[in-house]
């Protein structure tokens, strides 16, 4: 081995405090920022990958065919900026009754398909993939969207019941289209042939576009298209850009905080590699010193010691690189279920890319010091030795001679000021970990004020669900089918049963609104809803038929505002709705419609019966309420049950992820800290010396080196506290808006004295557990070595 | 006849497989005397001073000062002892550089937790006392290797200890100030301060001390008494 490389390797060997904290920094930076970016790049790809092969399109348009004919609607092809259009489709939102699975009953609703006339599956615009079967080859035939009902639908036939005639048609296939332009596709001339009488298909029109990157550039893009139409005849349009984000919502509800956390750590990172190499080089100075006396060049000793900080960065690099990857696995396996794509892994590119970025960060921080010590000049490196430039914080020891604190106290708070530099940089490095702390907590608390807000699903203490369970019967042979109770009967058993406060029922059906080609999840409620409503951004709870409440999604899709009124279009007939309030909801990606049963019974679309939620009064006991009333409805064939809390996976892994990598960055601080006063600790270890001989007793010792970093800590944390609630107001809306919602200001307003203390004095407690090990290890030197130490 | 300041009796010293720096040592020192131990390099001149201390333990033997056990006690315990009876004086003064004079001085007394005016009048009285008061506002780096050494004298006697342990007190200094030197040490010894001296310098030893023990390998190879001071 070369004496540079014996160098090296004593270097490390020797310092083994800083090689394990440059091993744990640069293992937090890279494992954060491989989850990051792998998380960034996996939520963009494989939608991109799909819109580009099917050459998707950039905006779905409809037209109102009574204000626009067909031709006219495919004359705004030509409307600026306009790349490739296709259509017009007629388009019909139709209420349909698959065959249900063998032994099971009908869904209580009949789900509303809009079903687009196309003659062929490709276009130059929405080419649409055939996943199964085939494509039409004549009447009678349907292909529906691939996903959507049972998986046994091949082959089967679908009725129309709202269509005169109860007509049916035969599912010959499944497609994918990457914007979902539709939910299902027969001939045009079939489409004809299904409108209702009285009532005209909507057109459809696709287009894709030279610009159309960024919202405002959709935005002027949809501007285009509404000129080059007849006017008023545009009544709806569809951006990609919302599909994209809602079929990356639920990965791209992680990139906010994971890449917060993550910068969070990489700029730890920096400064603490750069405290520790620095530290290291100027604890070495008189080993510098010696190597240059020895004959070492100037270049040399800087290649000496950045090996000596290389070395341990490589372990960390290789190390954040396996668990970055391992910790991307939880994550992509969500955005797996969110694009039903194949297995997804880090992109190659970013194993290389992160490490080679952090490793250059490494040289540059250790480059500079190392440099300035190659060009010391030997005697003045032997002769400063370890104790600090004499005269650097003198103003401050005399301030803190006068404090009215123990002497060693204040001898320890006078102690930052001799290295400003290294407690400067020390200080940013806890201000970090206290943001970190700071985020962590605000995270935490909103995430589970939003988990309680999104329990609004299934509120109320009790519920019953009017479907009777299937009965098994006797030798394994078929179940019956699900029977419906008389919900008219299970609503009065539920009103006479002693101990219920409030009851609503509510169900799930799909609806479709004018301009929208996507089915639109509604909640219909049925009785008084008001002690259940959701958690609401802004305006009010619907109080009537006619209103409703809306995800924030569905206010972006509609490109309409609280108070504004939308069309509901249901079997054949459509009747306005007023928004009157936008409420937090995730539920398919915010794209919900909230409103009274009686909304829905205006647009033609029967709700026949839902699930019974019941708030029962204050005292009462809810086991044996539930007892109680499963007795009285035992005669219906139904059940009570108590409502149990559901806890969303996304939200225990985001918990999980966000202890992880925050506990990651409190131990980097921590250990940023240790170093520093191991660093200072060793350099006035001389001094500690003469104090212990003047009488210093292990206790004061103490009190002096953690005081030494106390100060710091503390404005460190006062620092971080404000800095960390800025990073939360900032980074958990754009997770809400990832998830498809605006966070109302109860789950924001998350930070009170109460926690605002604690946390303020997180900095300190980092500090303070930070200096403990070197605190002691200060005590129990023995005075005659230290003394003896030059 | 007075209790021994010192007390040492048969103590032995042995550092890992080496021969023992101390060796079955017996001693004992009256308070008021001065007493200046001799030996060449390595004989346990600094291992007893360190003994007497509290700073090092003996590997047998026991160690009384002042009355106190000073080899059963605690760190803490030691600590305390140093503080409330015993200063010390270093051959390179082991003065903290970024505190004043003053600051250094009145370090003994605040570490005992004495008041405030009380231990700044007892600091102006010695820096006083010492001819370097009007230097109480410098840093150590501005001074004289004989004033320094005064404001380490100073120090030491801040909390007015009944032992005074110097250690190669003059080594460091050139000849002028190892005479400032040697006559405080002197003058002090005459107001009755008890001390203790390690050194190689027989003017030193000759001037101050009412009595001289020469160590050699760890044993007292002489103990002989000033006839008239």
């Amino acid at each position: 081995m070369s004496a540079l490389g014996k160098i090296v390797r004593a270097g490390v060997g020797r310092r083994r405090l800083q090689s394990l904290v440059m091993v744990m920094t640069t293992m937090t930076a890279v494992t954060a920022s491989v989850m990051a970016a792998g998380l960034v790049v996996a939520s963009r790809a494989p939608f991109d990958h799909t819109f580009g092969k099917q050459h998707g399109a950039h905006l779905t348009a409809a037209f109102d065919s009574r204000r626009a004919t067909g031709s006219q609607v495919a004359a705004t092809a030509h409307a600026h900026g306009v790349s490739a259009a296709a259509g017009p489709f007629p388009l019909l939102s139709l209420a349909v009754r698959p065959q249900p699975p063998a032994g099971l009953a009908p869904p209580p609703v009949d789900p509303v398909l809009s079903i687009a006339g196309r003659a062929d599956a490709a276009g130059g615009v929405d080419d649409l993939t055939i996943v199964s079967g085939h494509w039409i080859t004549g009447p009678g035939q349907i292909v529906i969207t691939d996903g959507w009902g049972p998986s046994e639908l091949l082959g089967t036939p679908i009725h129309l019941p709202g269509v005169p005639g109860d007509p049916a048609l035969t599912v010959v296939g499944t497609a994918r289209s990457a914007t979902h332009t539709a939910d299902a596709w027969v001939t045009p001339r079939q489409i004809a042939a299904l409108t209702p009488p009285g009532s005209a298909p909507t057109y459809q029109m696709l287009y894709r576009f030279t610009e159309a990157g960024s919202t405002a550039a959709m935005t002027a893009d949809r501007a285009a298209v509404n000129a080059a139409a007849p006017a008023g005849s545009l009544r709806g349009t569809q951006s990609y850009l919302v599909t994209r984000d809602t079929a990356n919502r639920q990965t791209a509800t992680f990139v906010p905080f994971v890449m917060a956390l993550g910068i969070l750590g990489l700029v730890m990172s920096v400064l603490i590699i750069g405290i520790v190499v620095s530290g290291a080089v100027s604890a070495g100075t008189r080993r510098i010193g010696i190597l240059k006396s020895l004959g070492f060049t100037p270049a040399q000793v800087g290649r000496a010691y950045v090996g000596q900080a290389l070395i341990p960065a490589s372990v960390g690099t290789a190390l954040g690189l396996v668990l970055g990857n391992l910790g991307s696995i939880p994550l992509l396996s969500q955005a797996e279920g969110a694009y039903n794509s194949g297995a997804l892994a880090v992109a190659g590119w970013i194993d290389v890319a992160v490490p080679a970025a952090v490793l250059a960060l490494v040289v540059a921080s250790a480059l500079a010091p190392a440099l300035r010590a190659g060009r010391l000049h030997t005697v003045e490196a032997l002769a400063i030795g370890r104790t600090p430039q004499v005269g650097r914080g003198r103003w401050a020891a005399r301030l803190a001679a006068r404090l009215p604190l123990p002497r060693p106290l204040s001898l320890g708070l006078a102690g930052p000021f001799a290295r400003p530099a290294r407690s400067a940089t020390i200080a940013a490095a806890i201000v970090f970990g206290a943001v970190g702390v700071t985020f962590a907590y605000g995270l935490g608390a909103s995430i589970n004020g939003v988990q309680h807000g999104l329990d609004r699903d299934s509120p109320g203490q009790v519920q019953v669900d009017p479907m009777a369970p299937p009965e098994a019967t006797a030798g394994g042979a078929r179940p019956t089918p699900r029977k419906e109770a008389d919900p008219a009967a299970v609503a009065r058993a539920i009103a006479a049963q002693p101990g219920t406060r409030a009851y609503f029922s509510s169900v799930f059906t799909d609806v479709h609104f004018l301009g929208v080609s996507d089915a639109i999840t509604a909640i219909a409620y049925q009785g008084d809803s008001s002690w259940a409503s959701f958690q609401m951004v802004s305006g009010r709870w619907f109080t009537r038929p006619g209103e409703a409440v809306v995800g924030h999604r569905f206010l972006q899709a509609t490109a309409t505002r609280v108070g504004d009124v939308v069309t509901l279009e249901g079997d054949g007939r459509s009747t306005p709705v007023r928004i009157v309030g936008e409420a937090m909801t995730t539920g398919d990606g915010g794209m919900r419609v909230l409103t009274d049963a009686g909304t829905l019974a205006r647009a033609g679309v029967t709700v026949r019966s839902g699930q019974f939620s019941i708030e029962l009064k204050p005292g009462t006991d809810r086991a044996r309420y539930v007892a109680a009333l499963s007795a009285a409805l035992r005669p219906l064939g139904v059940g009570a049950q108590a409502t149990t809390g559901r806890v969303s996976a996304t939200i225990v892994a985001m918990d999980a992820i966000t202890a992880i990598l925050t506990l990651m960055l409190v131990l980097v601080a921590g250990l940023g800290v240790l170093n520093t006063v191991v660093l200072d600790t060793r350099e006035r270890v001389h001094d500690l010396g003469v104090m212990k001989a003047l009488g210093m007793a292990p206790r004061q010792t103490v009190g002096m080196v953690i005081t030494s970093v106390a100060g710091i800590g503390a404005l460190a944390g006062l620092i971080g506290v404000p800095l960390g609630i800025a990073l939360h107001d900032y980074v958990v809306p754009k997770m809400g808006d990832a998830a498809g919602t605006r966070i109302p200001s109860v789950d924001m307003s998350v930070y009170h004295a109460a926690q605002l203390v604690p946390l303020a004095l997180g900095g300190l407690l980092i500090a303070v557990l930070g200096a403990l090990l070197p605190a002691s290890w200060a005590a129990r030197t023995r005075t005659a070595t230290a003394l003896r130490t030059e | 006849m007075s209790t021994p300041i010192i007390e040492i009796r048969d103590v032995s010293k042995r550092y890992d497989e080496g021969p023992p720096a101390l060796a079955d040592l017996s001693l004992t020192v009256e308070p008021g005397e001065a007493l200046a131990v001799l030996g060449p390099s390595g004989s346990g001149k600094s291992t007893l001073l360190n003994m007497i201390a509290g700073l090092d333990r003996p590997t047998e033997g026991g160690v009384t000062v002042a009355g106190v056990r000073v080899d059963e006690l605690s760190e803490a315990a030691s600590a305390r002892f140093r503080r409330e009876r015993v200063g010390m004086v270093f051959q390179f003064f082991n003065l903290l550089d970024d505190l004043t004079v003053l600051d250094n001085v009145l370090l003994p007394a605040q570490l005992l937790g004495a008041g405030r005016a009380a231990a700044r009048a007892r600091a102006a009285e010695l820096l006083d006392y010492l001819g370097i008061d009007r230097h109480s506002g410098a840093y150590p780096g501005r001074l004289s290797g004989g004033e320094r050494q005064r404001v380490a004298v100073a120090r030491a006697l801040m909390n007015r200890p009944a032992l005074l342990l110097a250690d190669e007190p003059t080594g460091a200094l050139d000849t002028a100030s190892g005479a400032e030197v040697r006559e405080l040490l002197t003058e002090l010894h005459a107001d009755g301060q008890t001390i203790l001296l390690v050194t190689h310098d027989l003017a030193l030893a000759d001037s101050c001390a009412s009595r001289t023990i020469e160590l050699v390998d760890g044993r007292l190879a002489r103990d002989e008494r000033a006839v008239t001071r």
